[in-house]
C-alpha cells in the first residue's frame, strides 16, 4: 500500500516509530497526482517544490523528537483561503492573479502544527455551486465515476482526498459545501459551529453563514484537524472565545444511552432510493449500538432553501462589491472611464452564477424590497433555529441524509440554478442555525457510487458529533473501497 | 412577473454589471423563477418574529486602541492591477 492511501493517525504512528519519513509520504503523495490529476482536475495550484522543502523541515523535526500531531503530514487547502505568496483565486477569474500578502489563521495553524500543503483546490467560482463546475479553471471530476461531478463548492478538496491526491484537505462551508462533496465523494467531512473556527484569510461568501472545516478520511482524522483549527482568534470579531476540548477524546467512546432524532421533514418524496435505503440502515445500526432513535419535526424545514437563497446572495452581493478592479486581482483595459472601468472589470471578471447571485442579492436588498425579502428570510430564520433548539431538547444528535440523491452527471444542471440548488436541501439548515454538521459514509449505490449520512448536534458540540460518527464508522459493517481510477 | 427585464438593468446598474440583450433576457427569466419560489416564504407567519443575522449571540468586539503592525506600502500595491508612486491608479474619474 503507497503511503498516501494512509490517514493522519495511522501515518503519526508510523513516524513516531521512524517508519516512514514525511518525504517518503510527500513523494507518494506526487506520484499519485502526477499519475491521476490529468483526469480528476482537483488542483487549481500545485506546491510541489514548496511541498519537499517542508518535508524535509519535518523530517528534520521528526529527527530531533520535535513531532507535533501534523508533522509531516501533506494536507491540500481549498483555494478560498488567503496562503501567504500562493495565489489564492477563489476559483474566478477576478481573482486568478491575487497573490495574498498574509496567511488566514486556519492556514497558519496548520503550518503551526507541522502540515506541508501540497497545493489549492479547485472550488465553484466564490463558493457558490454545489458541483464545482463554476471555476474559471475548469471542472473538476468525481474520482469514483469521472463523468459526474464531486460535489461543490470543496469539490476539488474532496476529490483530491477520495483519490488520494493527499492525507486530509480544508474546505468552506456555506449551505452545505464541506458536507455535500464529502458526500458524494466517500469521505469526511464537518461543519464546525458558526465561530468556532476562525474566518480570518477566508475570501468571504456569506459572512454569517460560512465556516471553514475539514475533510479527512476517517472521523478519528477529523477530530486531530479540528483539534489543530478550532479557536478564538482576535483577528476574527465573530469567533466565539469557548473553551475548545481535546476532540480526539471522544473517539472511541460508545453512545449507550444516546438520542438521535430523525426528522421526518428529511425523509421526503424526491429522495434517491438507495440514498434512502443505505441512511435508514444507518439507523439500523445506531440502534444496535444502544442509542434511542426517535422520530422528531423541524416543521420550518422546508423553508430553508428559500430563506438561503436570500439571505446568502444578499450577503454576497455586498461583500463581492469589493471587486472593483483597483486594488488588486482582474481589471479589464476596456473602461475608459472609473464607471465603466467596474463594469466591465465585474462583467468580465465574474462567472454567471456569481453574476446570478449578485443580481439577486441586490435585489432583495434594494430599496423598497428589503422586508419582503431580507428581513422576512431573517425572520424565518429565527423560526429555523428554533426548531433545532426545541429538538435538542429531547436528543442528543439528528441524523439525515446528507444529498438528496448519489453524484450526478457533469452539465445536467448548469441550467437549472433552482434544481442545482436543490442539491443542497438537506445540509443549509444546519448553517442557518449555526450548528455543527458531519457527512460520514455510509454505503454505495450498485453503481458503485458513495452515499453519506449526515449527523447534526447543538452549537459547539463538535465532540458529540465526532463520538456518534466514530462509533458509527467502527460498526457501519461497510468496507472501505477505493476509486479505480 | 416578479421581475422586469427593465429591473434588471436597473439592479445590474447598481451591482456595477452589464449585460448583452440576450443574457439579460435569460437572466430576466431565471430571477424570475427564482423569486417566484421565494414567494413560498410568504406562507410563514412571523409577526412578532425577531430578525437573525448571526446564529450565535455575541457582542461587539472591541480591542483596546493601540497601535499595530500593518501592511507595509509595496505589499499593499503589490497586487495593484495599475499604480503610480505610493497611489493606485484609475481610470480617470471627472472630465
Amino acid at each position: 500500500m503507497s503511503l498516501n492511501e494512509l490517514t493522519i493517525h495511522e501515518l503519526q504512528d508510523k513516524i513516531r516509530k521512524k517508519e516512514v519519513t514525511s518525504t517518503e509520504i510527500v513523494t507518494d503523495v506526487f506520484n499519485r497526482i502526477d499519475a491521476v490529476e490529468d483526469r480528476v482536475r482537483s488542483f487549481t495550484t500545485m506546491m510541489k517544490e514548496y511541498a519537499f522543502e517542508e518535508a524535509k523541515k519535518a523530517d528534520g523535526e521528526i529527527g530531533k523528537g520535535n513531532i507535533k500531531p501534523l508533522t509531516g503530514i501533506p494536507i491540500a487547502l481549498k483555494d478560498i483561503q488567503c496562503t501567504k505568496g500562493v495565489r489564492t483565486t477563489c476559483g474566478s477569474r477576478i481573482l486568478h492573479n491575487f497573490v495574498p500578502p498574509y496567511d488566514g489563521t486556519v492556514v497558519k495553524k496548520l503550518r503551526d502544527e507541522g502540515a506541508v500543503f501540497v497545493g489549492k483546490t479547485n472550488m465553484d467560482e466564490f463558493a457558490m455551486g454545489s458541483s464545482t463546475e463554476t471555476s474559471y479553471f475548469g471542472v473538476t471530476r468525481n474520482p469514483w465515476d469521472l463523468e459526474r461531478i464531486p460535489g461543490g463548492s470543496s469539490g476539488g478538496s474532496a476529490a483530491a482526498l477520495a483519490a488520494d491526491e493527499c492525507i486530509a484537505a480544508t474546505g468552506s462551508d456555506t449551505g452545505g459545501s464541506i458536507r455535500q462533496p464529502a458526500a458524494l465523494c466517500g469521505v469526511v467531512g464537518l461543519k464546525p459551529t458558526y465561530g468556532r473556527v476562525s474566518r480570518y484569510g477566508l475570501v468571504a461568501f456569506a459572512s454569517s453563514l460560512d465556516q471553514i472545516g475539514p475533510f479527512t478520511k476517517d472521523v478519528e482524522d477529523s477530530a486531530i484537524m479540528m483539534n489543530a483549527i478550532a479557536g478564538y482568534d482576535p483577528m476574527e470579531s465573530t469567533s466565539v472565545p469557548t473553551e475548545v476540548p481535546d476532540y480526539r477524546s471522544f473517539i472511541g467512546k460508545d453512545i449507550k444511552g444516546f438520542t438521535v432524532g430523525i426528522p421526518k421533514e428529511y425523509f421526503i418524496e424526491g429522495i434517491d432510493a438507495e440514498v434512502d435505503a443505505a441512511v435508514k440502515k444507518t439507523i439500523q445500526v445506531i440502534e444496535g449500538l444502544g442509542a434511542t432513535c426517535v422520530p422528531i419535526s423541524l416543521p420550518h424545514t422546508e423553508y430553508c432553501l428559500a430563506v438561503y437563497y436570500i439571505i446568502a446572495p444578499a450577503e454576497a452581493s455586498s461583500n463581492l462589491a469589493r471587486y472593483d478592479g483597483v486594488k488588486y486581482g482582474y481589471r479589464s483595459a476596456d473602461g475608459r472611464d472609473l464607471m465603466e472601468m467596474y463594469k466591465k472589470t465585474r462583467s468580465q471578471g465574474f462567472g454567471a452564477e456569481v453574476k446570478r447571485r449578485i443580481m439577486i442579492g441586490t435585489y432583495a436588498l434594494s430599496s423598497g424590497y428589503y422586508d419582503a425579502y431580507y428581513k422576512k428570510a431573517s425572520q424565518v430564520r429565527t423560526l429555523i433555529k428554533r426548531d433545532f433548539q426545541e429538538a435538542f431538547k429531547t436528543c442528543d444528535v439528528i441524523l439525515t441524509p446528507t444529498t438528496p440523491t448519489p453524484a450526478f452527471r457533469i452539465g445536467e444542471k448548469m441550467d437549472d440554478p433552482l434544481q442545482m440548488y436543490l442539491s443542497d436541501i438537506f445540509t443549509i439548515s444546519t448553517n442557518l442555525a449555526g450548528i455543527p454538521g458531519i457527512s460520514v459514509p455510509c454505503g454505495y449505490t450498485q453503481a458503485g457510487l458513495p452515499i453519506g449520512v449526515q449527523f447534526q448536534a447543538g452549537h459547539f458540540q463538535e465532540g458529540k458529533l465526532l463520538q456518534v460518527a466514530h462509533a458509527y464508522e467502527r460498526h457501519s459493517g461497510i468496507e472501505r473501497r477505493r476509486p479505480k481510477l | 412577473m416578479k421581475i422586469t427585464k427593465d429591473q434588471v438593468e436597473y439592479v445590474a446598474h447598481l451591482a456595477r454589471l452589464e449585460f448583452s440583450e440576450q443574457e439579460q433576457e435569460k437572466f430576466t427569466t431565471q430571477l424570475n423563477n427564482i423569486l417566484l419560489y421565494m414567494e413560498k416564504l410568504n406562507e410563514v407567519d412571523t409577526t412578532g418574529v425577531e430578525p437573525e443575522t448571526h446564529a450565535i449571540a455575541i457582542q461587539n468586539a472591541f480591542r483596546e486602541d493601540v497601535v499595530r503592525e500593518s501592511l507595509p506600502h509595496e505589499l499593499s500595491l503589490a497586487n495593484a492591477p495599475a499604480e503610480s508612486g505610493n497611489s493606485y491608479r484609475v481610470p480617470k474619474v471627472i472630465e
